[in-house]
């Protein structure tokens, strides 16, 4: 956000704030100036003027969007995204913050990519906060310098979409994260089980003749992690893209346990299972795989009662000459950035009636939480000016053409949805508005 | 985009009518006495996977209706080189191709080819998924040695698991009422199969697969597609292998079919592959005159 010329004030006005975290759910105006919050109140009690005003009746205002999980394919991968198209399609999702995965071409692992991630020459729209890799070039042998990473600004060690297998080494990575307050992040997957799989082991990869990965492959690494967690003092341990059952007991379990275990769970978690992959299509095809009902039911459950901590997008592009092959070669993965709100209110809200404050809960202040993005997920005064307006009645249909990013890997192109993003403010400065 | 007219990818989602509309034309079609039904049409057969019977057959089939016949095979072609399936699709339209049957390694490969080349496509096999033409020329043969379909009670024994010929053939048996039994390991038969069509039964005991058996079919341990499975071939061959006294169980006029390549000695003995309840050649006799029916409607001359 360097380099730009200084906001002034803005005053979001007619709005109906919700603010889990400030346990706010009532109409009232806010006021931005200098890039932070300077005062929250009833409607028309702020005095004064401001250089702008964002009329916002009828719209939810929310803390600014906050998505634990995605890929902006830098450096390395330009031609599926970019630092600056990724950042632009989570400004017209709602995100305004964005922590994006070191599995990139060369990895993040060093000091030096971290801070090459958040030079104003990437062009980022929104804040971007850099996961660094767990281990060397994410081989998952050796731990990358934690300390000095945490210092140059990485929020968390993963190395995504390589698990860490080995006990030692996880055990290694959740001590020493422990010890700095440093979140190691997991995408739970055995891949010694999983090896030429292409979707969720059931009826459905049976009837089309894919092998199919085992709810097992995940579940037994999650339950691992947490009693690894639960055993080492300080070690906090979250769980990435969550997509089973037995998952989520691992993580009850750890957090009646009072050890520091949190959860992200996809959109596409929430809305698909592996029954509606139809004729081959390469965009239901991700890691973890469109999972069963129970599964689904499970996450539902999960996202209601507290259990999952964010919603996290996993946006994962692809360009189509990786995605159009055959099922079993394409690349895993799909865009997700400017679905996710819409599919939450569409899904979460209107069919599983949770109520908008939980979801404001599940993009805002639980992913801050997650990875202590202080200042952020919350709007009390002081706090940075990312503020998220969103329309939670207005239907509209999804056309990848429109979207910003690079990619149109997405199984929702052309799908009804219900809930829009109106505007995007990064430290007081609108970066969308529909 | 739809796949193309006269397309066949699969028997899953073909109709009872259409499959028996295709069995009726196979039984009018004879490769002895060539029919010039699809004269100076070119099929193009693009095979990613190794084949005898397969690609034999629907090239003297393709012949015996007057059609050119164009054989791409991964080795040799531009496919090495790194050329996608698409592309590769692509390009034999461009040249000209009419139909395109095609063999593939992964399932779906036929899909993604159809949804994208605005000829009919065939497919000869894709991955674990289906073989709709030997499901045909499997349910022809039946039929010549036995009435009907309904009531039919088939076993069907072996690798289940990797196998596009037990796939296709469940789907195309239970459309017409018959009684399946699948019976293997449980590696190789997990549970789920039961679920693939309505009227299959599994079982772990050939003694309860076989009683009253009407047909038996026989498949391979596909070792090239274990992918780390481990099978004890010794207790697989001592508890599944057919032979003379297991074939006894069965009806007494039960017959013994086998997609091949059979392995002697293994799936089966030589005896019961060479015995008089054996239709393994018949099936491969009987895969021309079907797939001329399948190469027939493909370019809507099953008339």
């Amino acid at each position: 956000m360097t380099g730009q010329k200084a906001p002034g004030s803005l005053l979001i006005k007619g709005g109906h704030l919700i603010d889990p975290a400030a346990r706010i759910d009532a109409p009232m105006d806010v006021l931005l100036k200098d890039g932070r919050v300077a005062e929250i109140a009833l409607p028309n009690k702020i005095k004064g003027s401001a250089d702008e005003k964002f009329d916002a009746r009828g719209l939810i205002v929310a803390p600014g969007f906050i998505d634990l999980h995605v890929h902006l394919r830098e450096p390395g991968q330009m031609h599926k995204e970019t630092i600056a198209t990724g950042t632009a399609a989570a400004a017209a999702g709602g995100f305004t913050s964005v922590c994006t995965m070191p599995n990139t071409i060369p990895v993040v692992d060093s000091v030096e990519w971290i801070e090459w991630l958040r030079q104003p020459e990437r062009g980022a729209v929104v804040n971007v906060f850099g996961i660094a890799a767990a281990t060397r070039a994410s081989k998952g042998a050796e731990l990358t310098d934690f300390r000095a990473l945490q210092a140059a600004g990485a929020i968390a060690v993963t190395d995504d979409g390589k698990p860490i297998l080995d006990d030692a080494v996880m055990r290694e990575a959740l001590v020493l994260g422990g010890q700095l307050n440093f979140p190691v992040v997991q995408h739970a997957e055995d891949t010694r089980m999983t090896q030429n799989c292409s979707m969720h082991a059931g009826a459905r990869s049976f009837r089309l003749g894919l092998r199919g990965m085992s709810a097992a492959a995940e579940s037994s690494i999650v339950e691992r992690d947490v009693q690894l967690a639960m055993q080492i003092p300080d070690a906090r341990l979250h769980v990435a893209h969550l997509s089973v059952a037995d998952s989520l007991r691992s993580v009850r379990r750890g957090k009646r346990a009072k050890a520091r275990v949190t959860c992200e769970v996809t959109p596409h978690h929430f809305v698909l299972t592996d029954e509606d992959m139809l004729d081959y299509d390469s965009n239901y095809k991700m890691n973890p795989p469109l999972r069963s009902t129970a599964d689904l039911e499970a996450i539902l459950a999960a996202l209601a009662d507290g259990t999952v901590d964010a919603i996290a997008t996993d946006h994962a592009p692809h360009a189509a000459h990786e995605k159009q092959m055959e099922f079993e070669r394409a690349a895993f993965g799909i865009t997700g950035l400017e679905t996710a709100l819409a599919l939450a209110v569409t899904k979460l809200h209107r069919v599983q009636h949770i109520s908008l404050a939980r979801i404001v809960e599940l993009f805002t202040a639980g992913p801050a939480r997650v990875f202590d993005l202080r200042g952020r997920g919350s709007l009390g005064r002081g706090s940075i000016a990312d503020v998220t307006i969103f329309d939670p009645k207005k239907k509209w249909t999804f056309d990848v053409t429109e979207s910003r990013s690079k990619s149109k890997n997405t199984p929702f192109d052309g799908q009804q949805l219900t809930g829009k993003v109106v505007a995007t403010i990064v430290s007081g400065r609108v970066v969308y508005s529909a | 985009m739809n796949p193309a007219r006269g397309s066949l990818l699969g028997i899953e989602h073909l109709e009872a009518a259409e499959i028996l509309k295709l069995l009726q034309f196979a039984r009018r079609m004879n490769p002895d006495k060539p029919r010039p039904l699809l004269k100076g049409k070119r099929v193009l057969l693009l095979f990613y996977e190794a084949s005898t019977r397969t690609r034999s057959s629907f090239e003297i089939a393709a012949k015996s209706l007057g059609a050119h016949t164009i054989l791409i095979q991964s080795v040799g072609s531009s496919i090495e080189k790194g050329e996608s399936l698409l592309d590769t699709g692509y390009t034999v339209r461009a040249v000209g191709a009419d139909v395109i049957v095609i063999r593939h390694p992964n399932a779906g490969a036929p899909h993604v080819m159809a949804q994208h080349i605005d000829v009919p496509v065939i497919n000869a096999g894709d991955g674990l998924h289906e073989h709709p033409s030997q499901a045909l020329l499997d349910a022809y043969t039946i039929l010549r040695n036995l009435k009907s379909l309904k009531g039919l009670q088939v076993t069907i024994v072996g690798d289940i698991f990797h196998s596009r010929v037990a796939r296709s053939a469940c789907h195309l048996l239970s459309k017409f009422g018959a009684k399946i039994t699948l019976c293997g390991p449980p590696e190789l038969v997990p549970d789920i199969a039961i679920t693939l069509a309505p009227g299959i039964r599994g079982t772990r005991h050939m003694e309860d697969a076989l009683r009253g058996a009407d047909v038996i079919m026989l498949l391979r341990v596909q070792k090239e597609r274990l992918a780390g499975l481990r099978i004890d071939l010794p207790e697989y061959i001592a508890r599944y292998q057919m032979n003379s006294a297991r074939l006894k169980l069965a009806k007494k006029d039960a017959i013994v079919m086998h997609p091949g390549p059979i392995i002697r000695g293994l799936e089966l003995t030589s005896e019961v592959a060479d015995g008089p309840q054996a239709r393994i050649l018949e099936e491969v006799h009987n895969g021309v005159p079907t797939r001329m029916a399948v190469l027939a409607r493909a370019l809507g001359k099953m008339r």
